[in-house]
């Protein structure tokens, strides 16, 4: 059995990124080197999906050539997590949406089979399209699941995307989502993650000639030796584009956030309008979290704000729980809910019925 | 309502505390009694605020002599979601948002934890809804409110109403109300000590802490206390509030002046 650290390198092509890349400073593989060198044999979870009105599948010979646009357009083609998936017999689900789509769930079990699993998802949002659209991950064993989606958003085109992804403390996942959007168009993206050994999240995201509207929102939990990172990117390539970005942690445990958000207002991005905020919670004195904006920006008419906080659980709001008889752990269990409840109740409404509270928050008895 | 006969509530004795290394309280005594409304008034940084928030528990807080006897319990030995569940209700000068905990939810929690208290039964989501939506009358209060978070994006008047919706589900004994009359408008102020008024009855009791007159216009206090540099200065009835407003508070310079104590010190 090749060792799985040449084995990765092998699938990727260029070796394992180090902590002296940048973009990989903070989080290390370890997980990933720990699984066992075989590509995930689970039964493919694209194969009985039934399709919603307004949805249809995209031919095989166009969907290089669309991964391709889009990769190139949001910088994400030279990217690690795209190459290790390319590189790992991905299987591939191509979808176009025409008009208003009826919502659509995607579920990767990766479950406990061992090894790599790889997907691929392309999406396009015709002029005017709308879908919502909530991506489930899952594992119970020792696996990693890599996704690597690509949507490109039609003029007009509203998508509601939701990723969530309770995870398993033995288990990786990598998901890299390259969206590009046309003018006029609205992205709303949701991601919530939770208790990966390893997650490493990679939003990049395209407004390709601006004057499109972007919303992330991004709960990340860390426990145990549990490592986390989201680095987002937002690309500005015209003018009057909005991003509206909250990028929430809680970090307890020996657990470690990294958050990196890239905001690229070049000169033809005038009148751009941005906002970035990091929020994070430390319960535990051993608890990591790392937080970095990265505003690169040249048009001079702009709006960028941008801010971070890393605090515990509010004082203030905790008494005032209890002094309504609210003992304090439950108003700590009530805080940390909430706290999360932010983020949760913008993913897709499909969502509820799956209780994202309690798949994430592992809540002690 | 002043009867003599009418069982302690609360009783403060010679109360000292400090916050960081700094003493505000010292020496506080104030006894009350079953159907009383007492107000306290005084300036900013005369201790009024300190005053509620010790005797809520706050935990910025601490008493460095002196005691509070609650019910015949000692007050200053229990935490402070025992002291509301005994039905002691602080309500807020600002009170806080919580983004994320529905106002609803939190209402509900807290209303069950101070039945159980009482040995009664706690209610569910849909017995609970019926009681809060026969409350929301007290306040006037719109049941959109119901379905935010916890005062967030509350304007002013609706965070204070609020309050006083979450003292009509508590069913205090003795309710301290913290400077319940700031940042409203006369509407609002009339609307909250309606509310008051409706909760304020023969077996429990009312400690509203105010700057001014107006709230005491529409709310009649049986006691009025005076406090400076850390201590109840002078009692009187709900003409000692009227006087204050015309006189204003130089006296209290004099008074303290008198005590051996420099007028600074009131700050």
């Amino acid at each position: 059995m090749p060792n799985t650290a040449d084995w990765l390198t092998q699938l990727a092509g260029v070796p394992l990124p180090g902590r002296s890349q940048e973009e990989w400073r903070f989080t290390g593989l370890a997980a990933l080197e720990a699984l066992a060198p075989e590509l995930w044999s689970g039964v493919d979870p694209f194969a009985q999906l039934s399709l919603p009105a307004g949805i249809s599948r995209i031919g095989a010979d166009q969907v290089q050539g669309l991964q391709q646009q889009v990769l190139k357009a949001t910088g994400g083609s030279d990217a690690w997590s795209v190459r290790l998936n390319q590189g790992a017999s991905p299987r591939c689900l191509a979808l176009r949406v025409a008009g208003a789509a009826d919502p659509l769930q995607l579920h990767f079990d990766a479950g406990a089979a061992p090894g790599l699993l790889a997907l691929q998802l392309v999406l396009v949002l015709e002029e005017g399209a709308s879908l919502d659209l909530l991506i489930q991950h899952g594992s119970s064993g020792p696996n990693a699941t890599s996704l690597v989606a690509v949507v490109q958003l039609g003029r007009g085109a509203q998508l509601n995307l939701g990723l969530l992804a309770p995870g398993d403390a033995s288990a990786s996942l990598l998901s890299h989502l390259s969206i590009s959007q046309a003018p006029a168009s609205s992205l709303q993206l949701t991601t919530a993650v939770g208790g990966w050994a390893l997650s490493r999240l990679e939003p990049c995201i395209s407004q390709l000639d601006g004057a499109a509207q972007t919303r992330l929102r991004a709960l990340q939990l860390v426990d145990g030796q549990e490592l986390a990172d989201t680095h987002s990117q937002v690309r500005f390539e015209g003018p009057d584009g909005q991003l509206d970005q909250l990028h929430k942690v809680v970090a307890d445990g020996a657990g470690r956030s990294v958050f990196n958000g890239a905001v690229r207002v070049p000169r033809s991005a005038q009148q751009t309008n941005a906002a970035q905020l990091s929020r994070s919670l430390l319960l535990s004195d051993r608890a990591r979290v790392d937080t970095k904006p990265e505003l690169e920006i040249v048009a001079d008419d702009v709006k960028c704000a941008h801010g971070a906080t890393i605090s515990r659980l509010q004082q203030n709001e905790l008494f005032y729980l209890q002094s309504r008889g609210i003992g304090a752990e439950q108003a700590s269990r009530l805080l940390l809910r909430g706290y999360c409840e932010e983020v949760l109740r913008e993913l897709p409404a499909a969502a509820a019925a799956l209780n994202p509270l309690k798949l994430l928050l592992r809540e002690h008895p | 309502m002043i009867r003599p006969d009418a069982p302690v509530l609360l009783e403060i004795c010679d109360l000292h505390a400090r916050v960081e290394e700094q003493p505000i309280l010292k020496g506080v005594n104030l006894t009350i009694r079953a159907g009383e409304i007492h107000a306290v008034m005084g300036r900013n940084g005369s201790g009024k605020s300190t005053l509620s928030k010790v005797l809520a528990g706050h935990p910025a807080y601490t008493v460095t002599a002196g005691s509070v006897s609650y019910m015949g319990a000692d007050l200053l030995e229990l935490a402070p979601e025992q002291r509301s569940r005994l039905g002691l209700f602080l309500g807020f000068q600002y009170p806080v948002e919580i983004p994320g905990v529905s106002n609803l939810e939190f209402l509900r929690v807290s209303t069950n934890a101070r039945r159980a208290q009482r040995g009664e039964e706690e209610l569910d989501t849909f017995a609970f809804e019926d009681l809060v939506r026969e409350r929301l009358k007290v306040v006037q209060m719109d049941p959109a409110f119901l379905d935010r978070s916890v005062n967030e994006g509350f304007s002013g008047g609706e965070k204070k109403r609020n309050e006083i919706l979450q003292m009509a589900l508590l069913e205090p004994l003795v309710a301290i109300l913290d400077e319940t009359d700031s940042g409203l408008d006369i509407d609002a102020l009339r609307i909250v000590a309606d509310g008051v008024n409706q909760l304020a009855g023969p077996d429990n009791a009312t400690l509203l802490i105010t700057h001014y007159q107006r709230l005491l216009d529409l709310i009649t206090p049986d006691y009025v206390h005076v406090m400076a540099a850390g201590r109840i200065l002078r009692t009187g009835g709900k003409e000692l509030a009227l006087e204050l407003e015309r006189t204003g508070y130089e006296w209290v310079d004099q008074e303290l002046t008198s005590l051996g104590r420099e007028p600074a010190e009131v700050l």
